[in-house]
């Protein structure tokens, strides 16, 4: 693998202080009154220009998440979030809706740069950039800033927008779909989502389509005291194709923020969806100041038959990461599958998995999930696979792989299996390992620093996944993990 | 070429070498014997520079620099070299992927541009083919499922590519075969050159006909006890170590 001397490279080159992406922008904002209430709804629903039926879909749930209490079932603990302490929206000012980029804070354009995110179509038409042809959604904060290729998208009949812009102009589509995977009061924070949420990313991709390029998002919390709350909603026709990716950044900061998302997946009959995830919010200093609380919920929906979603994550960052893609195998013969690696350091806490869920006849679901605790951090895997009583022929395969650098960190696995069919199969593997300090010298002895020793036991015990991710994607991920392990051992 | 002076050294507060001294010169080929436990392996280790061993006194000066006071990285990019006794799998890294890896950072190390791929490839295609490592054994995560003789024949192939100045073979004897026997000793005596020398660790004079040392060394609980020539070897296979065996130092 040629990216192994990149991703030496690049621990080399960071020095004590890692995260390289905690700079921040400075750039006027306009923010609604701290703290929630119908009024913070209402001038959020008013900013965005949306229609009665959205503010009274916000309000319904706003009343909902009143009267339900926070979960606190996975293996992770923090201070109590005051809600009412958080800024609900933050929007840099003269936005929203530049009409090109133009128009753009040339401060904001500056921080997409830094972060290696193209925006420029022209550029990359021109070779500038080449061979990265992504349309790219930019958010900031609560709006969406940039979205490229949507012209050329539009030739192809996909739609690509920020979601605050496709329920006005969509509304039929945006109302048939929105809510229909994860329920307004599916859990504490995919209610409160759906309450407060701000912007996010909309693809429409039509019958038989095979979207042209890679679509992807990039989510950018700049704003002090300012929770993240975007929601996304793809819909895959019959028989169309779509690849996607999301990544994420957050300025450094010593107090935690809040991350709420939503994600929706519909794949329709022969639809197949790909969502890949580069997950680097703020981690948290090494004493476990500050970092993102990331608590998401994103489902995926094989509504029809044949239909395909695939999961893929690479979670390196956030102070607490509360998360679990999962898929609802609805469709006959439709196929789920979830490929994670999970990279823990410091004092972060970890609790990731899926969710399978098999209801249609001959659903088939793999997992692999590969978590990496080093430092004090704590990593686990939380899966559920089920059958339902219809579900003739489902089967599953779960791998479920550890890996721990150190002594001081914790790694687990909680499986929970239901299985209603007698004819479901369902296979578990899972196994914990250490990098032992003989690897360790033998590598050394081979002229490698225990960094590059580090990067390459943990680049071979990752490989299986990081396949599954977009070629060049693979290697930014490759280098992210390496940049997350810095420091781990000695 | 290599002087170690008085190196004693414990672990766990076991002593294991005991004011240990040997010299050995740049195109020299040295051959260490001894009985079981006497500290053969824990000497390659210390020079290697494993950590856990405690050293209490005494030198390892290669060329002019301190061994002792290297991480086992920079010794290993200053020309040290240890074939295992018992090699470590790496699961997951392609044996390809690795020997690129070790290789560049060596290169690095000494201020050398990094190998092209098809440089690389060609180099190890080239010595694989000398150590008769079939290709698809280096597609295989290292040494992990490889049989015994196997990877020693994959440490060969790592000094052939590494191309160090002081190697060190704990043992590259046991376990292999009488063909592979010839083709790694092969291998080694291909190596041979002025400005490298070779530190032999074995039980066999039967690998001394192959590698022909220019010394013999006897190690017992410890220390050198007896140097000669090659005709050393050879009366020890004779006579065993029953004139060499010492109480073990209080
Ligand atoms: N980690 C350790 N803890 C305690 N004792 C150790 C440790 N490592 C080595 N020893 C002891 O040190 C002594 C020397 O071991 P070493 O492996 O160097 O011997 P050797 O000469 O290479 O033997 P062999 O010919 O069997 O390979 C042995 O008695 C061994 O048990
Ligand atoms: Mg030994």
């Amino acid at each position: 693998m040629p990216a192994v001397q990149e991703t030496i490279d690049q621990v080399r080159s960071i020095d004590v202080d890692q995260y390289k992406y905690g700079f921040e922008t400075e750039v006027e904002m306009e923010k609604a009154p701290k703290g929630l209430s119908e009024d913070v709804i209402r001038f959020i629903s008013a900013k965005k220009g949306e229609p009665e039926w959205m503010l009274a879909w916000r309000l319904d749930a706003y009343k909902r998440w009143l009267t339900m209490t926070e979960p606190n079932w996975a293996r992770v603990s923090y201070d109590k979030i005051d809600y009412n302490d958080i800024y609900y929206y933050a929007a840099p000012k003269n936005n929203p809706a530049p009409k090109s980029l133009d128009e753009v804070d040339p401060e904001i354009l500056k921080t997409y740069e830094k972060l290696g995110i193209p925006l420029r179509e022209q550029e990359i038409l021109a070779g500038v950039e080449p061979s990265r042809r992504v349309a790219v959604d930019a958010v900031f904060d609560s709006v969406s800033v940039a979205t490229t290729f949507k012209e050329e998208l539009a030739k192809a009949g996909v739609i690509f927008m920020p979601i605050s812009e496709a329920i006005r102009e969509y509304p039929d589509l945006v109302r048939q779909y929105l809510g229909s995977v994860v329920p307004v009061t599916d859990n504490f924070f995919a209610t409160l989502n759906t309450a407060v949420f701000t912007d996010g990313s909309f693809v429409y991709i039509p019958p038989g389509v095979r979207c042209p390029m890679e679509l992807s998002t990039y989510f950018r919390i700049n704003e002090k005291n300012t929770g993240q709350f975007e929601r996304t909603l793809i819909i895959a026709d019959k028989g169309s194709y779509v690849s996607y990716l999301e990544g994420c950044t957050a300025p450094k900061r010593d107090e935690n923020q809040l991350h709420a998302a939503v994600v929706e997946l519909i794949a329709l009959d022969d639809a197949e969806i790909k969502y890949s995830t580069v997950q680097n919010w703020y981690p948290g200093d090494a004493e476990g100041r500050g970092g993102i609380y990331n608590f998401v919920t994103k489902r995926g929906d094989c509504r029809g038959k044949n239909s395909v979603i695939t999961w893929t994550q690479v979670e390196t960052g956030s102070a607490i990461t509360w998360k679990y893609p999962s898929c609802i195998l609805r469709g006959d013969n439709s196929r789920g599958e979830f490929y994670s690696i999970a990279v823990s350091n410091g004092m972060q806490q970890v609790d990731s998995g899926t969710k399978m869920i098999h209801l249609g006849k001959n659903t088939t679901s793999r997992i692999i999930s590969k978590g990496i605790a080093a430092g004090k951090s704590e990593n686990t895997y939380r899966g559920l696979v089920s059958a339902h009583r219809k579900a003739t022929g489902a089967r599953n395969f779960t791998n479920c792989d550890s890996l721990l650098i150190g002594n001081q960190c914790g790694a687990h696995t909680v499986p929970y299996i239901e299985s209603k069919n007698a004819s479901a199969v369902f296979e578990h593997e899972a196994t914990t390992s250490k990098i032992s300090e003989d690897q360790m010298f033998y590598c050394q002895q081979r002229g490698l620093s225990e960094e590059e020793a580090t990067a390459l036991i943990v680049n071979g015990f990752v490989k299986d996944v990081l396949q599954q991710l977009p070629m060049e994607f693979a290697v930014e991920a490759q280098k992210l993990i390496s940049i997350s392990l810095e420091g781990s051992v000695g | 070429m290599l002087e170690i002076k008085n190196l004693v050294v414990q672990i766990e507060d076991k002593r294991i070498l005991n004011g240990l001294n040997l010299t050995v010169n740049k195109g020299e080929i040295a051959a260490i014997m001894g009985p079981n436990g006497s500290g053969k392996s824990t000497l390659s280790y210390v020079i290697a520079g494993k950590e856990d061993y405690e050293v209490l006194d005494g030198e390892i000066i290669l060329d002019g620099q301190n061994l002792l006071e290297m991480e086992p990285d920079q010794r290993a990019a200053a020309g040290v070299f240890l074939a295992f006794q018992y090699p470590l799998e790496i699961p997951g890294v392609a044996s390809m992927t690795f020997l690129k890896a070790a290789m560049n950072a060596q290169r690095k190390a000494r201020g050398q541009d990094e190998l092209t791929t098809p440089d690389f490839i060609k180099r190890v295609n080239a010595a694989a083919a000398k150590l008769e490592i079939p290709k698809d054994m280096l597609k295989r995560a290292l040494n992990v499922g490889f049989s015994g003789g196997e990877k020693k024949r994959m440490e060969i192939l790592q000094m052939a590519l590494l191309e160090p100045t002081f190697c060190i073979l704990d043992e590259t004897d046991s376990g292999l075969d009488i063909d592979a026997l010839r083709i790694v000793s092969e291998g080694v005596n291909a190596l041979r050159s002025p400005d490298r020398a070779f530190l032999v660790i074995t039980h066999y004079q039967r690998l001394l006909n192959h590698i022909v040392p220019d010394t013999v060394h006897v190690m017992s609980a410890g220390r050198i006890v007896k140097t000669g020539g090659k005709e050393l070897a050879l009366e020890l296979e004779a006579n065993g170590y029953a004139d060499y065996r010492e109480t073990e130092a209080a």
